[in-house]
């Protein structure tokens, strides 16, 4: 860790310092949206300076500005008090910001070692060994389990996201940006990356956090500064943070988001049991060698109605889990029944053709193809299904009115249909891959991190209509890292680790600490 | 909801704005981004034509003169299109879902000549409009046989199309060339050819011309193609894979199946085209003729960014080029592969006017 702080040694004595970067009345528009809107923001070292905002508010577009990917039409970036022109990645490094972007920049037909090794100069051969010496040291160093050699394709969302902040840390940034950088970790996770921020900024470091989770804002953040349609609409300063209990800043900060105080997680905690019917997903002694966490011995079984939550640190066999039971990766062994009917054996477009559903969480790497527009997007899974094709012919009328819906609907933020998708924000494609799977008929539906890059509102909805799957009958299979949202909609909860269930735990009274300890007799291991 | 839409509508609002005021300005831009670079790479290719000692303008001329606006040059410019376009069309179904066949070349030529060796034979005891038809199948099914390995291989091996499909065109070429010399030989002539189709019995003209019909095989197949991968279900699955196999097998495509359908397509697509080359213009096959269409009609099918009404207007371009320039290199002494250069330069000229288009477009809103 004593790279990364040499710079800014001299400042170390004031703790909430004079601006390390700062935005002024910056201004970028796109083609039919104004992401941001005459923006002034202040980065200080020694400080974590949380930017909160509804899905689309704009965040994400600061963050490459700050990160050199994009230019501001108006206005201008400073650096130590100094208007500069940051018109790479590169430079933005050598100026000493480094970013996690809300979706992972690694290449993922490299290994690790590899990617951290693409900044390097040309003409040299990587030194492997010694990188992933000093990627062991520093992940032990902040509690993060990174295999160095392990290929990235094969790494779950939230281990991508854990090499990501230890590439930017390791890259020796004065001003670290961390976009979306809890959405994939679980809430002890999380609560390590709080106390790492906290670290950080002791040693005088500035770190940008952005999140949709307020809570976390309010326990690592010491400045706030909330977003709305590309606007600065208000910050709260350390002295009022620190002063007002967390209850009036949640409540100022959701005001000043929303423009009402009427959002947040009001049914937090209130589990409703629903009248659950006969067994409709049934998965006996299930393995799989397939990807690179193996499948190990899986049992379980979902009734009609019922929602089944998987909990667990993310990277432990959910996605081979779920890729098993939708058909995207084979099976060694055991069974999967669907409403009593064998699927094992057959494709993933029969499964979901008797009624299995997967709404996958790696929204850009196979939920969505970004470069295809809105509209069409909507409806990747049911290419030639009527009414939207006859005979083979596509009909734009209905594609068009199915896509009108759906945006209204979800409220998503685009500027038309025909955008492509992959021009929207990440809560936005978000919404765009929900509204696809939770309209039509199924029998069972697997969500993995259905609200991960959502908003309040957003996930209160979501949360909304994953229950209401359930009380209309539908199985629901729910993987999460977020174990408050398993015991707000689930019924019964396992805890995956390294592949196989630890134990199951009926959700009611005492079940928070059930699965604590169920977590972590998988990590004394 | 309801607030939230009336906090999105402002947005909305101010696009419907942003874009009625760079209307104007974007169809002119549109306009210098496509026909900047024509006349760049021409200009180019002026100088290159001074620096190698030939009047630049009377070698223009005498292209456009010959190609264009003479009837006979027109015809051969419009007849030449014909293959040219199923080639493309090949070219566009394989390259829009992702699929790099470039193995055009094989699959044309043991069409090419698989249907010369058959139906100066046929005609005979076929009327003529069966034995066109039966030549144009024979063509389709050759040109797909020969794609069906680099196909199988690449369905469910994962094997590297473009090296299988390069290699299966250098056997492909060989083999039509042993096939020629060897098994379909026409014993009548001296020379290694294969037997020759009569003119009465080849392709009919169009109206008084003598622009053969393959131009409009050709015509059908570029738009049949194109209205397919825009318009249909079938089109759709292809651009999905084509765009990200990943996201395919989670639609739950099957992959493998639509792969080796492509193939087939673009690789019969191929053949078709070395059959109305035959059956259209040439009548039989020489040893050792290798027109080598395929490579040519990469660059252009990509110019036209795999559009198929773009790709005819390229293809005519390039087809005009290369008649106007045969004839240029006989009478003015201008190697004949000069009109490539063009077609190299003009590649250039569009890549760097998109560049600089961005540049532009860049430097405008900040
Ligand atoms: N490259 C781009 N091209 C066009 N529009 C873009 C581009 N990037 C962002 N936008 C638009 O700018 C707006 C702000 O997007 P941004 O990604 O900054 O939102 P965000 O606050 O990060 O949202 P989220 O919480 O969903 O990640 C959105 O309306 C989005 O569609
Ligand atoms: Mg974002």
């Amino acid at each position: 860790m004593q790279a990364p702080i040499q710079a800014p040694a001299a400042s170390v004595p004031a703790p909430s310092g004079a601006p390390v970067v700062a935005l002024r009345g910056v201004t970028k528009r796109f083609p039919g949206v104004t992401a941001s809107d005459n923006v002034t923001v202040e980065i200080r070292s020694g400080e974590v300076h949380v930017l909160l905002g509804e899905n689309g508010a704009g965040k994400s577009t600061l963050v490459a500005m700050l990160a050199g990917l994009q230019q501001p039409d108006e206005g201008h970036i400073e650096i130590d008090g100094a208007p500069v022109a940051v018109t790479s990645p590169k430079q933005a490094l050598a100026m000493g910001i480094g970013t996690v972007f809300q979706h992972s920049m690694l290449v993922p037909s490299l290994t690790v070692v590899d990617n951290f090794a693409l900044g390097g100069v040309w003409w040299k051969r990587p030194d492997r060994a010694g990188i992933a010496g000093r990627i062991e040291e520093t992940a032990k160093r902040l509690g993060l389990r990174v295999d160095p050699y392990a290929l990235v394709s094969g790494l779950a969302l939230g281990e991508r996201q854990q090499v990501e902040i230890l590439r930017a840390l390791m890259r020796g940034s004065r001003c670290l940006i961390l976009d979306e950088a809890t959405a994939m970790l679980t809430p002890h996770e999380a609560v390590g990356l709080g106390e790492l921020m906290r670290r950080l900024v002791a040693q005088g470091i500035a770190v940008i956090f952005i999140t949709h989770k307020l809570n976390e804002a309010i326990a690592y953040g010491d400045r706030i500064s909330v977003l709305r349609l590309g606007r600065n609409v208000g910050e709260i300063g350390p002295e009022t943070l620190r002063s007002a209990t967390d209850a009036e800043n949640t409540e100022r900060i959701i005001a000043l988001m929303f423009g009402t105080s009427r959002a947040g997680e009001g049914s937090r905690g209130e589990h409703r049991t629903r009248v659950v019917g006969d067994s409709v997903l049934q998965v006996e002694n299930l393995c799989s060698e397939a990807g690179r966490v193996p499948v190990r011995d899986v049992t379980f079984s979902v009734r009609s109605g019922e929602i089944f939550g998987i909990a667990g640190i993310d990277g432990n066999g959910q996605k081979e889990l779920a890729e098993v039971l939708a058909g995207q990766a084979q099976s060694s062994a055991g069974s999967i029944r669907l409403m009593g009917r064998e699927i094992g054996g057959t494709s993933v477009g029969d499964r979901r053709k008797s009624g299995l559903r997967y709404v996958t969480d790696d929204r850009l790497g196979e939920g969505t193809v970004g470069i295809f527009a809105v509209a069409t997007n909507f409806l990747l899974k049911d290419i030639g299904a009527a009414p939207y094709w006859q005979r083979g012919i596509e009909h734009p009328e209905e594609i068009r009115r199915q896509a009108d819906r759906h945006v209204q609907d979800f409220d998503i933020r685009t500027p038309g249909i025909q955008t492509p998708v992959g021009k929207l924000s990440g809560g936005n494609i978000q919404k765009v891959l929900l509204a696809r799977e939770l309209t039509g008929a199924a029998q069972a539906v697997i969500f993995a991190k259905p609200t991960y890059g959502l908003d309040v509102n957003n996930i209160r909805a979501t949360r909304k209509r994953i229950g209401g799957a359930a009380d209309a009958g539908k199985a629901v299979v729910l993987i999460s890292t977020d174990l408050d949202e398993l015991l707000e909609l689930a019924d019964r909860i396992a805890v995956i680790d390294r592949g196989s269930i630890r134990g199951i735990v009926e959700n009611g009274e005492g079940a928070r600490d059930a699965i604590g300890r169920l977590m972590s007799a998988g990590d004394d291991r | 909801m309801t607030d939230e839409q009336a906090i999105a509508q402002p947005a909305q609002q101010s696009h419907g704005r942003a874009t009625r005021d760079s209307s104007a300005n974007a169809s002119l831009r549109v306009l210098a981004v496509s026909i900047g670079p024509l006349i760049a790479a021409l200009v180019v290719g002026a100088i290159l034509l001074l620096a190698m000692g030939f009047n630049p303008v009377s070698y223009y001329s005498y292209v456009v003169q010959r190609a264009i606006f003479s009837p006979s040059g027109l015809e051969a410019t419009l007849t030449r299109m014909g293959p040219l376009l199923l080639i493309a069309a090949s070219l566009i179904v394989a390259f829009r879902a992702g699929i790099w066949n470039l193995g055009g070349d094989g699959q044309y030529l043991l069409a090419a000549v698989f249907v010369a060796a058959t139906v100066p034979l046929t005609m005979n005891v076929l009327p003529v409009w069966a034995n066109l038809l039966l030549g144009l199948l024979i063509g389709a099914v050759v040109g797909a046989i020969w794609g069906i390995l680099p196909a199988i291989l690449k369905a469910w091996q994962g094997i590297n199309e473009i090296i299988t499909t390069l290699m299966m065109s250098f056997l492909g070429v060989s083999l039509a060339n042993v096939l020629v010399k060897l098994a379909f030989l026409d014993p009548a002539t001296t020379t290694p050819q294969t037997r020759t189709l009569p003119v009465e019995a080849r392709l009919p003209r169009l109206f008084d011309t003598a622009t053969s019909s393959g131009l409009l095989i050709g015509l059908f197949a570029v738009i049949a193609v194109h209205l397919i991968m825009t318009r249909t279900s079938f089109g759709m699955r292809l651009r999905l894979v084509g765009a990200n196999p990943r996201a395919a097998v989670h639609a739950g495509l099957s992959v493998p199946t639509l792969t080796v359908a492509v193939f087939a397509i673009s690789a019969a697509l191929a053949g078709l085209s070395g059959a109305v080359d035959i059956l259209g213009t040439h009548g039989n096959v020489r040893a050792d003729w290798n027109p080598a269409y395929t490579l040519t009609v990469v660059p252009l099918v990509f110019l036209a960014r795999l559009n198929g009404f773009g790709s005819i207007a390229y293809v005519f371009l390039f087809s005009a080029l290369t008649i106007g320039g045969e004839s240029a290199a006989r009478r003015i002494g201008v190697p004949s592969f000069f009109s490539l250069v063009i077609v190299a330069i003009l590649l250039i000229t569009l890549g760097l006017a998109e560049y600089l288009d961005k540049r532009h477009q860049e430097r405008v809103r900040r």
